[in-house]
């Protein structure tokens, strides 16, 4: 069975994909598969964003595996005040 | 006191932690949304130094969210009238204002004299130079910043604890502000609230601050999160660095011969198969195409002179490298058949 991942974005990006929460079955265990692939169904490269591991800021080139039940997020900076 | 007491009652303030806020200083960077939730918050809690620096003017549709604002202040200096309404909330805050826009050229100079610094702001560009200055000058940044209904709130550089710069570390700028999305005063509110709630504690000691910590807060379904993030050791923000990346923005051109001849690191930025081909040990070859998912692959203070054919890409990627911290970075104006003479004229003298 796939691993069940909880995705969230936020912001610009969440309205622009109108999405707030997902969640999906990971077709591999590496994140930046994970991450591409998100990439195709998004086109997410046109944000700017970075991405947290079970709320953990990770960077994106880090060959980091992925678990059943873990949570990504994914939010760009704010710039409003 | 009396008007102190119902904080002065906490066991976390009493009268030495009234005596704290009354010692403080805290200048707050821009006087619109959040700044207009910080400051009356701020003033009435007894803060005894309130610096508020802004060069706008009011708006009518400031009003909406800018709640120090009335009617009349229209058309009249923000800082004026924010100056006028707090002191008459509270007489005993002394409040300087600066009527100008915090800029690199007068950040240091008045940051110098506070112990936090509030950003108040709603431009992504301002924040990086905001950290800097803060890292710089060794004072806490309270950060705050709002997308529609949603808001961040973090606190940088407390007790040399991250910093703005290893939340976002590349300078992320195509980011809309409130102006161009849209807000509900009462968003923003909450989010500048969330910020004098910080600085409280700061001041007072207690509870835990939003340190290393990004607080992500949707005012739609009242849903928090919370980033945790760490300290990146490998950015540093030294006086060079500020220079050379908020004071001389201009970027150095040198000539291919100039760059060889001070032993720079040649660098060319030009898709692989590209001709004249340059076969030399001397040459890094990164395409432009490829630069920004290679930078962990240079060293950073290192002088690299970048060339392509003409001197057009290596100009974009020369400020790729610079926005990126490669503060000795430079471009090479002549291109690459240039480069490729001078290093085979070099060969045969070598060989002779």
């Amino acid at each position: 069975m796939n691993d069940m991942i909880t995705i969230k974005y936020f912001g610009e990006i969440a309205e622009a994909i109108n999405c707030k929460e997902e969640q999906i079955a990971a077709k591999s265990d590496n994140l930046s598969e994970l991450i591409e692939e998100l990439n195709e169904k998004y086109n997410l490269k046109r944000f700017p964003m970075i991405i947290a591991l079970n709320q953990n800021r990770i960077e994106l080139n880090d060959d980091i595996t992925i678990k059943n039940n873990d949570e990504l997020a994914i939010l760009p900076p704010f710039a409003g005040g | 006191m009396e008007r102190y007491k119902r904080q002065i009652n906490l066991p976390q303030v009493g009268k030495t932690g009234q005596e704290k806020l009354r010692n403080s200083k805290i200048l707050v960077i821009g006087a619109g949304g959040l700044g207009n939730a910080v400051l009356p918050y701020l003033s009435a809690a007894g803060i005894g130094h309130i610096g508020i620096i802004d060069g706008d003017k009011v708006e009518e549709n400031n009003l909406q969210r800018q709640v120090l604002f009335t009617e009349k202040s229209i058309g009249h200096s923000k800082v004026d009238m924010a100056l006028s309404k707090l002191k008459s909330l509270n007489s005993e805050v002394d409040i300087k204002i600066y009527d100008e826009y915090f800029s690199a050229k007068n950040a240091i100079g008045i940051a110098d004299n506070y112990d936090i610094i509030i950003d108040a702001t709603d431009t992504v560009s301002i924040r990086y130079l905001i950290n800097d200055v803060c890292v710089l000058a060794n004072k806490p940044f309270v950060y705050g910043s709002v997308y529609r209904f949603e808001g961040q709130v973090s606190v940088f550089n407390y007790k040399n604890g991250p910093t703005y710069r290893c939340l976002f570390k590349k300078k992320l700028t195509n980011v809309i502000n409130c102006e161009d999305a849209g807000v509900l005063g009462t968003t923003v509110g909450i989010i500048g609230l969330l910020q004098a709630n910080e600085v409280m504690k700061m001041i007072l000691e207690t509870g835990e601050i939003l340190s290393g910590k990004l607080l992500l807060y949707n005012t739609l379904n009242n849903k928090q999160d919370i980033i945790k993030f760490k300290r990146d050791d490998s950015l540093v923000v030294n006086p060079e660095f500020y220079e050379s990346e908020h004071l001389s923005n201009e970027i150095i051109h040198l000539t291919a011969k100039e760059a060889i001849k001070n032993d720079s690191h040649l660098m060319d930025v030009r898709e692989l198969g590209e001709l004249p081909e340059i076969e030399s040990e001397k040459i890094l070859k990164i395409p432009l195409s490829q630069l920004s998912s290679s930078l962990n692959q240079l060293t950073k203070d290192r002088p690299y002179a970048i060339f392509c054919q003409h001197g057009i890409r290596s100009l974009t990627a020369t400020k790729l490298l610079k926005n990126n911290g490669f503060i000795k970075v430079k471009n090479i104006q002549d291109g690459a058949l240039v480069i490729k003479k001078i290093l085979e004229n070099e060969k045969e003298k070598s060989i002779y």
